[in-house]
């Protein structure tokens, strides 16, 4: 091969290398990318069931209930709408009722949120940010008062 | 007292610097040697008063001083003397004043042992590192200062965060800056080749070994952080995909890519420019992770929006330091002319084979850790990008690095013969294609086409690897002898590259034949995974030294034998009254058992997390290994001879003076 041809190669080589990247980031992109709803998202929309979505909210006090096993219903709310919560397994450190927590998982038929994954971060007056901005309204308050006292504290930046 | 030390050895810090840029750039436009010296006695006493306003920080916490505000809000008074002396770089402000230390210290480092470069280069080199502190002093004083003072002085420390509260932390920051700002030397390097004008290959061979280091104290972080979540975070993971730790990761991948085409450069006078760019870039995704990390946009961009001060300063930092290394860049880099051409079938061909895979790996991470955020920014939703979207793009681009690496150990320089190839090769693959059909099965009683795969690659890197080394010897007479003289930079080579193949063994197997299982067990309540039967034989609590615990005893046992006494821990740390999770592991190089322990639930009985997982040792062993292979290639004797070369040159001209 001629230098001329063997550059073309190599050009032909990256280009192609590189649409292969292209195209791998972006499937991997469309299926990986995770939307957050809050309780009342939920409820305005239809979210389909195949999804994989996350949900934030504050623990409503007194829905935690062990079944048998690792087995744990509980309840999900921002100010104005609630969802069911089905979990199996353990949950964080963190996780009490009235703590804002950020679930992922999919929709299930019967209205209910299957989580496969809870996360409430290693500090009690932590919010997840995207819940605090949910939570927060035009005028930069917390919508609701109850949850006031746990929302305000500002988030800890970990190490 | 002593804070107002450190303030003001801060203050004088910045001083030295603005004077260790601007003097010996002078000197080098009228060609002063005298003022280009200034940047040699600057380094050194831009370090000496980092170094004293570091201890003074240091002489605070150890002293329990709560009036400094930033040793109130990460200390505790029953905070033990080793936590006392990691917690000054436990939050913001320390790491920042550890940053700087780091780079005073590099910039020491090259002042006294890069004697041997020409003048100016050493002076423009030491007044790039000068200008990058003064950003970061500024930064310090201006919007981060650890030494502002509390009023009133609060009776007792907030604590430092419990997660850090862990040996692994006391030595993972340091380590991972020190290689993250290590990568400001070839930077500088790069920058005073750019601005001088000598770009020609020398440059590289000064840069070489610092790059090499800065590498090796990042692959040390990197592994020590993934060991330190996998122990401490408590759910079992090595590696999250987290925007931090890709912060860290970015860096090293190009660093990677330019450890190898510095060597390219230095032996074959070829991809001069695109090295300069990689020295540049690596040290941009230094910067770059800083911002993310320090800013506060990982955690919201509007988090970035309510205190804006930090983050816009290390933004305005960040594009200053880029739109003129990249200015200079464009301006000088079109006039470099390359000594040779490049055939795809040479080491050097292959070489940029390699360096493409890294530079686009590093791309794709860079996507998916900044997407979110550029979505959040446009109020476009809220998204998030999870571990699935790195494996999906990360494993595809990283394998064919596993391909070449085999090849590029036997194929030489300039041109390559095919046949040669063929020929030394063969062996090694059929090696490799049994071991991997027979591994996974011999192993797990199972065998999955990844699993294959991922053995086929580890055992390929590996055994070629050997052939590498094999073929030095294969005309010696004494083999030994052979041995002992193939350079300490071929093994160096050799053992990294080694690693890199023990290192996707681990991977692959932890990955895909791990286990785990959340379970509840009262005491004598026994569960089998794996082959293994873990039995809950009580939890108790005990009092820590600033923290209460539940410690549990659980006893693993195997065909009827106790294998493991396991001791997983529930803490709850009295000052901030926040939990943490203390795994236990049982640990042989082929498995790690792992147990954490949950909630309390109703009837005395706990929640567990129980983990079987094979070869995960392998995996950090790779990391280590990986460092080790770059402790031997920066000894090689030829770095050590040009050092004593240069010695005894300036005694021979003191001699003659």
């Amino acid at each position: 091969m001629t230098k001329r041809q063997t550059r073309m190669v190599a050009v032909a080589g990256l280009v192609f290398g590189l649409g292969v990247a292209a195209a791998l980031a972006f499937t991997a992109f469309r299926k990986n990318m995770m939307y957050f709803y809050t309780p009342s998202d939920l409820v305005a929309h239809s979210v389909p069931e195949e999804a994989k979505i996350r949900v934030g909210g504050l623990v409503v006090a007194g829905t935690v209930l062990r079944a048998d096993d690792l087995d744990v219903h509980f309840t999900l709310a921002d100010c104005e709408q609630s969802v069911p919560v089905r979990y199996r397994g353990i949950l964080p450190d963190l996780f009490r009722e009235g703590q804002g927590i950020v679930a992922t998982g999919r929709m299930a038929s019967d209205g209910a949120f299957v989580a496969d994954e809870v996360l409430a971060k290693h500090d009690e007056n932590y919010m997840p940010p995207d819940l605090k901005e949910a939570l927060t309204t035009a005028d930069g308050r917390h919508s609701c008062a109850p949850f006031k006292s746990v929302t305000d504290a500002s988030p800890a930046v970990a190490g | 007292m002593i804070p107002e030390l450190g303030h003001f050895a801060l203050l004088a810090a910045l001083a030295v610097a603005l004077v260790q840029v601007i003097v010996p750039v002078v000197g080098v436009v009228r060609a002063r040697p005298r003022w280009m010296e200034v940047a040699v006695s600057g380094a050194q006493a831009q370090l000496l008063l980092i170094v004293t306003a570091y201890l003074c920080l240091t002489w605070s916490f150890i002293t329990r001083d709560w009036s400094v505000a930033y040793v109130a809000a990460n200390s505790h008074s029953q905070l033990p003397l080793m936590y006392r002396i990691s917690a000054v770089w436990g939050a913001h402000e320390g790491s920042m004043l550890l940053w700087v230390l780091m780079l005073a210290g590099w910039g020491g480092a090259v002042s006294v042992f890069s004697r041997r470069l020409p003048r100016d280069v050493l002076a423009l080199t030491l007044s790039v590192l000068g200008a990058i502190s003064i950003g970061f002093l500024l930064f310090i004083l201006l919007t981060s200062n650890p030494f502002d003072r509390n009023f009133p002085v609060p009776t007792d420390g907030r604590d430092l965060n419990p997660l850090l509260q862990d040996p692994g932390l006391v030595i993972h920051p340091p380590l991972l800056y020190m290689g993250y700002v290590g990568f400001s030397v070839a930077f500088a390097f790069a920058l005073a080749a750019l601005i001088s004008g000598r770009m020609d290959a020398a440059w590289t061979r000064w840069t070489r070994p610092w790059t090499t280091t800065a590498w090796l104290f990042l692959t040390l972080g990197i592994t020590l952080g993934s060991w330190w979540a996998y122990n401490e975070l408590g759910w079992g993971g090595w590696w999250f995909w987290d925007p931090v730790e890709n912060a860290s990761f970015m860096p090293w991948l190009v660093g990677t890519a330019l450890i190898h085409s510095l060597a390219v450069t230095e032996k074959r006078g070829v991809l001069k420019s695109w090295t300069l760019l990689l020295a540049i870039l690596a040290f941009s995704l230094s910067l770059l992770g800083t911002f993310l990390v320090r800013s506060g946009v990982l955690v919201s961009v509007h988090a970035f929006a309510t205190d804006p001060a930090r983050g816009v300063f290390i933004l305005g930092f960040l594009c200053t330091v880029l739109g003129v290394a990249f200015l200079l860049y464009a301006w000088r880099a079109p006039s470099l002319v390359n000594d040779a051409e490049i055939s795809l079938i040479s080491r050097e061909g292959l070489l940029l084979l390699n360096n493409v895979f890294l530079i686009v790996a590093a791309a794709a991470v860079l996507i998916g850790t900044l997407y979110p955020l550029v979505v959040d920014a446009f109020e476009l939703g809220k998204i998030s990008v999870g571990p699935p979207y790195f494996n999906a793009v990360f494993l595809p681009l990283a394998a064919p690095l596993g391909v070449l690496v085999g090849l590029a150990s036997v194929i030489g320089w300039k041109r390559g013969q095919r046949g040669e190839l063929v020929r030394r090769l063969r062996w090694p693959l059929l090696i490799a294609v049994l071991t991997s059909l027979a591994m996974p099965w011999i192993l797990h009683r199972q065998t999955q086409v990844a699993a294959i795969g991922g053995s086929l690659l580890a055992v390929w890197v590996m055994v070629a690897t050997l052939e590498g080394i094999w073929h030095r010897l294969r005309n010696r007479d004494n083999r030994w002898r052979g041995l002992i003289q193939i350079p300490r930079g071929v093994w160096g080579m050799s053992l990294a590259h080694f690693a890199l193949g023990v290192w996707i063994l681990g991977v692959t197997f932890v990955s895909l034949y791990s286990v785990e299982r959340d379970v509840r067990l009262g005491p004598g309540d026994s569960v089998e995974l794996s082959g293994y039967t873990y039995t809950l034989i009580e939890v108790q609590g005990y009092a820590g030294p600033n923290y209460d615990a539940d410690r549990a005893s659980v006893e693993v046992s195997r065909d009827g034998k106790v294998v493991a006494e396991l001791s997983p821990e529930k803490r709850r740390y009295r000052a901030q009254g926040s939990v943490m999770t203390e795994a236990a592991v049982d640990h042989t190089p082929f498995r790690d058992l792992y147990v954490a322990l949950a909630e309390s639930l109703e009837g005395g009985d706990w929640a567990l997390r129980i983990y079987y997982k094979p070869m995960m040792r392998l995996v950090w062993l790779g990391g280590v290994l990986m460092a080790l292979g770059g402790i031997l290639a920066v000894s090689d004797r030829r770095y050590r001879l040009e050092r004593a070369e240069q010695r005894s040159r300036v005694h021979s001209v003191e001699a003659a003076a």
